[in-house]
């Protein structure tokens, strides 16, 4: 909910049909008038407990507090347990960097349990100096920081299916995260090593019990991949990579590859399991995509959203994510009224190209039913398509990289729900 | 695990490296051996370059598959609770629901024999031998009725096979593949 000046006053204010209210109202300042109706006096003030005895002491590592205990990652374990993933519950959250304990998790045969002493990094292949260095080694390299999104393959991908599945957020776009990573750059290491002219794709490979390897580009390994150490400032997660991940920005996650202990220089693809048999499109006419690296532009509406009801008719705040794998950001539309009038949220500065971008605008709802959606534009002018323009590009059978508009139904009690637009 | 070099060797490279690189790092990066690569190196190219030597029939596959495989993926690779392993071509086409499996969907028969190495089977990965690994991979490539009864599979045949769907991908990203 957000404090506003004063109610909007003409067509002026507006800046969609539905009840969007243009951008220019956050710029006014003055005092709420309580134009909504005269409301009953608050309850009476009391001294809370929590101010007349003292706190509790100091914590080695802090934990959020014990009201927050609904604020946790939904786990999902098929048949083998290790080979499912956990979501982030972004309706419960703010801001664009996802906390450490609930940055999404995807694994293939479990997390490993890697001592940093023991672990090693080999670069061979297509170079003219197979090299391996020790985390004490990569220790003393130059490091960068930058934030980044990632996102898994298959987050969305229930909204391929004929009929709208229930779910929130979290169950629904919950394998993204947002984080500031920090490590060494990938193009230093290799220009260490030396690369073949002939080089054109760099095989990465994890130390867990999938040994899950991915093929890379060499040119993204070049231009901004980065090893991994940091993440929001303190070591990796051992569920994010630990001792250290590939990071590839706005690429799929799965080629992000976590605890990183093998880079093979090749002229070819590998064509591993999951770059042939998984991650790949497969379209109504038999043919697949395969290589689908960057994840296009997309937004999900976080609030309000299916398990946050709006209470009554009045003034809310519409907010969500934005993201581009190409870049940053440009513009986001959000419409209240089923997609015929579009209004510009306005993002939070700063905008930075492959992470997750906060946009918000005001909405007055009149209690009557309708359907929120928003559509992101990236700085490359790719437009966010709508479901049904990506399904009939990619048929309904593609699983991963779903990123068309999505739409939260309000019914007149408030109630929000997932549905097709 | 990795042995180190004398310093010997490693100071003129790094001589050369210090005149080659601007935005460099600190060149701590210790040589890796012949030795050392082949302890580590389980990836398998699609033209056949680093599959070892050994070799196995579909018959042989049966006794491993039946042993490690066959309470995840069912009874001659039929699935469940784990990926259907055989069938499904022809599916893939139309709105029907698709059903991929190696025999429908897998465009390289080389992928099988690096998965299945580093990762399979899920209790105890890398611990086949890679005459299993040959085995299983030819009796998987038998079951869907790729290879016959009787062909062994080893590292110069295995690149040579050819997998029904190959030529149904499209690469998205250009850039050289096979």
């Amino acid at each position: 909910m957000i404090r506003r000046s004063h109610p909007p006053a003409g067509p002026e204010d507006f800046g969609a049909a539905g009840g969007l209210l243009s951008r220019r109202i956050f710029l006014r300042s003055g005092v709420f008038a309580g134009a909504l109706g005269s409301p009953a006096f608050a309850e009476p003030l009391t001294v809370p407990p929590w101010m007349t005895a003292p706190g509790s002491p100091f914590t080695s590592y802090g934990q959020p507090s014990r009201y927050e205990a609904k604020v946790v990652r939904i786990i999902t374990n098929p048949a083998a347990p290790g080979t499912g993933a956990s979501r982030t519950p972004h309706h419960r959250l703010n801001g664009v960097v996802t906390p450490n304990g609930l940055h999404f998790e995807r694994s293939h045969n479990g997390v490993p349990d890697i001592d940093p002493d023991g672990h090693r990094l080999l670069i061979h292949g297509m170079v003219k100096r197979a090299l391996v260095f020790t985390m004490d080694a990569l220790a003393r390299y130059p490091m960068e920081t930058r934030q980044a999104f990632i996102e898994c393959g298959g987050n969305s991908a229930a909204l391929y299916a004929k009929e709208p599945v229930e779910g929130d957020v979290q169950q629904l776009h919950g394998l993204v995260s947002c984080a500031e990573w920090t490590g060494v750059k990938l193009s230093i290491l290799l220009d260490e090593a030396g690369l073949d002219p002939s080089a054109r794709w760099v095989l990465a490979e994890g130390a867990d019990a999938a040994a899950m390897s991915r093929s890379v580009p060499l040119a993204k390994a070049m231009d901004d991949a980065m090893v991994a150490l940091y993440q929001n400032g303190e070591r990796v997660r051992p569920s994010n990579g630990y001792p250290m991940r590939l990071l590839l920005p706005g690429y799929e996650g799965n080629m992000q590859v976590k605890w990183l202990r093998r880079l093979k220089i090749t002229d070819i693809p590998v064509m591993t399991k999951d770059e042939t048999s998984k991650y790949t499109l497969l379209m109504d006419n038999g043919e697949s995509l395969q290589f689908f690296f960057p994840m296009e532009a997309k937004s999900i509406i976080t609030h309000p959203s299916p398990g946050l009801s709006l209470k009554g008719p009045g003034l809310y705040e519409v907010a969500g994510l934005a993201w581009s794998g190409n870049g940053k950001v440009a513009r986001v539309d959000v419409s209240a009224d089923g997609g015929a009038s579009w209004a510009p949220a306005v993002l939070q500065e700063p905008v930075l190209p492959k992470s997750l971008t906060r946009f918000r605008i005001a909405w007055q709802w009149d209690g009557r039913g309708t359907t929120l959606q928003s559509r992101a534009v990236d700085d490359k002018g790719y437009v966010q398509p709508t479901r049904a323009k990506q399904i009939a590009e990619r048929g309904s059978r593609a699983i991963y990289h779903f990123n068309a508009i999505a739409g939260w139904a309000i019914a007149p009690t408030g109630e929000v729900k997932h549905v097709y637009v | 695990m990795f042995t180190f070099r004398p310093m010997v060797l490693a100071a003129p490279l790094m001589m050369v490296l210090c005149s080659a690189g601007i935005a460099g790092g600190p060149n701590l990066g210790q040589p890796a051996s012949p030795e050392d690569i082949a302890a580590w190196d389980i990836s398998i190219l699609p033209d056949g370059r680093g599959l070892p030597l050994g070799s196995g029939t579909p018959q042989q596959g049966e006794h491993v598959y039946i042993q490690h495989c066959a309470s995840c993926h069912g009874f001659k690779g039929a699935g469940k609770p784990n990926d259907q392993l055989v069938g499904g071509q022809g599916s893939l086409a139309g709105a029907q629901t698709p059903v991929k499996t190696v025999g429908s969907y897998w465009p390289y028969a080389t992928t099988i024999f690096d998965y299945v190495r580093r990762s399979m089977p899920l209790t105890a990965p890398q611990a086949l031998s890679n005459d299993e690994v040959y085995a299983v991979t030819a009796y998987l490539l038998h079951l869907n009725g790729i290879i016959g009864e009787r062909d062994a599979i080893d590292a110069e045949s295995l690149p040579r096979v050819k997998m029904p769907n190959q030529n149904n991908f499209k690469s998205f990203y250009l850039e050289k593949t096979p």
